[in-house]
């Protein structure tokens, strides 16, 4: 056993001395107080932070620009099946590339990811918004297409480095799709 | 001028007093002193927890409440509201009555103690010859209460609490009367306001004869005081509440006012006893030297209390929660020895008051510290290495 300790109590003054200087320290530094006063400070965002899904589009236009082509992989892979897809019709009622609906209800999500991950087209991606309360808790919860659409703009605030990638990744396979297709119509 | 100020309260009260009709005047003059010392004890409470909180926070680099009102100014209004408005539960297999009747149980005695607390010059409620001892007679109705709490909800968490409590208190109030002993011993009287009389400044001089002035007060003070910290149930020796074992102890199945009571009795039985630690060694309301007699009594009383509430705070900030034979160990291994102890230096004291040889000053200091110096070093020794306040030994691991 160690003799280390002369005067027994002394541990107890220590201990006192070291929150006394806690305690004067937080008023002449205030980079002491950690706590992150919410309302009024936030926290930067954090690269792997994630909630819900969003449907993330090119350009200005949230119809045009959209990158979900409606092929429901997202639907089917979804284990709580959140996710309600209905395809687009033309007037002739034949599918087109695009949602008509598109509903996620966060009530239900449980947040995996998994949709973002299984999604060919980058399209669905995983938001970073935490305040969404609502007063109307079924209604409310269920997040419509208009609601879940983001910017690529957007996408590049909350994630820079995934949406750099695939920023570059999609504009790589649409030049490429565009010179198949001068390539095919030239010959 | 001074005078006037000093006793400003005195004489508003026998100026009301006065006003009311004869036969009335018992019943004004009392009802008057208690509504003063409800008002401005309350008040304290529900200052004290806002700062208690702000402190802790601080303690941890933390702001503390600050959401409610300026600097959380009103967050205490808060609390009480929320309080206020909780569903009061009792649970089926409560015995209502004593489930009713136990926080009454504790608020009363506690309000009842302050009655012989001199707060200031003329500013006790009652000055009782046999003082202290109503104090403590009054302090151990208390434990009746927690235990009664334990009891009534029918709840073995409460049961274990207020076992815990019971078996803490009265182990406790040995080291905290032994500790007030030698204060009385040596004033010559039960009366707290002769206690505070006993430690004028003397005709001549010009430092009070403030108790804590002496080797037997200071050993005395620090007695008092964790024993104080144990009859309070405050941190260190929050065993009866010990929220991560035992939930909340024997406050587990009270919500709403009920617990809020336990909370202000709690609150008030600290600044009771912290009050009755100031009589005893910090002069009272006195000053500490006759050139600071200008400042009111009351405002000395309330300063030196608020540095015994500050203290707490500090200690619950700092101290983890003692296991429960080390709370045993500690009250009867070392405190109650070292009270006995400290009796026998007082003593000493007395009987050396007539040195008159050179030195006597020194002699009787150096004597007394030496003696309680010595034996805290052997007791506390023997705590140490008996009773695992030490180094953690493991036997098994390692």
């Amino acid at each position: 056993m160690s003799r280390g300790v002369r005067l027994v109590g002394l541990g107890i003054v220590k201990g006192l001395i070291e929150t006394a200087r806690n305690f004067i320290g937080s008023y002449r530094d205030p980079r002491r107080l950690v706590t992150v006063e919410y309302p009024e400070v936030r926290l930067p965002p954090v690269e792997r932070a994630r909630t819900f899904p969003m449907l993330v589009y090119d350009g200005a236009d949230p119809e045009a620009g959209l990158r979900c082509v409606a092929c429901k992989i997202c639907e089917k892979e979804c284990p709580p099946q959140c996710i309600y897809i209905e395809a687009d019709r033309d007037a002739r009622g034949r599918v087109l590339k695009r949602p008509r609906v598109f509903d996620v209800d966060c009530s239900v999500c449980m947040g995996c990811q998994i949709c973002a991950e299984v999604c060919p087209f980058d399209a669905i991606k995983m938001n970073t918004e935490y305040e969404l309360a609502v007063a109307d808790r079924f209604g409310g919860l269920l997040l419509r297409k208009s609601q879940l659409v983001r910017s690529t703009e957007y996408h590049r605030t909350v994630h820079p480095q995934e949406a750099v990638e695939i920023d570059a990744q999609v504009a790589q396979a649409r030049a490429r799709a565009e010179a198949k297709a001068r390539a095919g119509g030239g010959g | 001028m001074v005078e006037a100020i000093d006793q400003v309260f005195v004489n508003l009260k026998h100026a009301v007093v006065g006003w009311a009709p004869p036969a009335w005047q018992a019943w004004v003059s009392a009802g008057l002193t208690v509504a003063a010392l409800m008002g401005v004890f309350m008040s304290l409470f529900a200052l004290v927890v806002l700062l208690e909180r702000k402190g802790l926070g601080r303690i941890q680099n933390r702001p503390g409440p600050n959401r409610v009102g300026p600097w959380g100014l009103l967050q205490p209004m808060a609390d009480f509201i929320k309080m206020l408005t909780k569903e009061d539960v009792v649970p089926a297999g409560a015995d209502r009555v004593v489930h009713f009747l136990a926080p009454v149980a504790m608020v009363a005695p506690v309000l009842l103690a302050y009655a012989v607390l001199p707060v200031g010059r003329n500013m006790a409620a009652v000055d009782l010859d046999a003082g202290v001892l109503y104090f403590f007679a009054v302090g151990a109705c208390i434990e009746l209460s927690v235990f009664m709490a334990g009891w009534a909800g029918r709840n073995k968490f409460a049961l274990l609490g207020a076992m815990r409590a019971i078996a803490q208190m009265i182990s406790y109030e040995l080291p905290l009367m032994l500790a007030a002993v030698p204060a009385v011993m040596l004033a010559g009287t039960l009366s707290l306001g002769g206690i505070v009389e006993a430690q004028a400044v003397p005709a001549g001089g010009w430092l009070a004869r403030w108790h804590v002035l002496t080797p037997w007060g200071l050993a005395g003070l620090a007695l008092f005081t964790i024993a104080a910290l144990a009859e309070a149930n405050r941190s260190p020796f929050d065993l009866p509440e010990g929220e991560s074992e035992i939930v909340a102890g024997h406050l587990v199945e009270y919500s709403g006012f009920k617990y809020a009571l336990f909370f202000i009795g709690e609150y008030l039985g600290m600044f009771a006893v912290s009050g009755l630690g100031i009589t005893l060694f910090l002069g009272g309301w006195r000053s500490p030297a006759s050139f600071l007699d200008w400042v009111p009594s009351y405002l000395w009383f309330f300063a030196k209390l608020g540095g015994f509430v500050a203290l707490f705070i500090w200690l619950r900030g700092t101290l983890p929660r003692v296991r429960g034979d080390q709370l045993m160990a500690l009250a009867w291994k070392l405190l109650v020895p070292m009270a006995l102890l400290n009796i026998a230096v007082a003593a000493g004291w007395h009987y050396s008051a007539g040195w008159s040889f050179a030195g006597a000053w020194l002699a009787r200091w150096g004597l007394g510290l030496g003696i309680l110096g010595l034996g805290y070093g052997a007791l506390a020794r023997g705590l140490y290495e008996s009773q695992g306040f030490g180094p953690r030994v493991y036997r098994f691991a390692d």
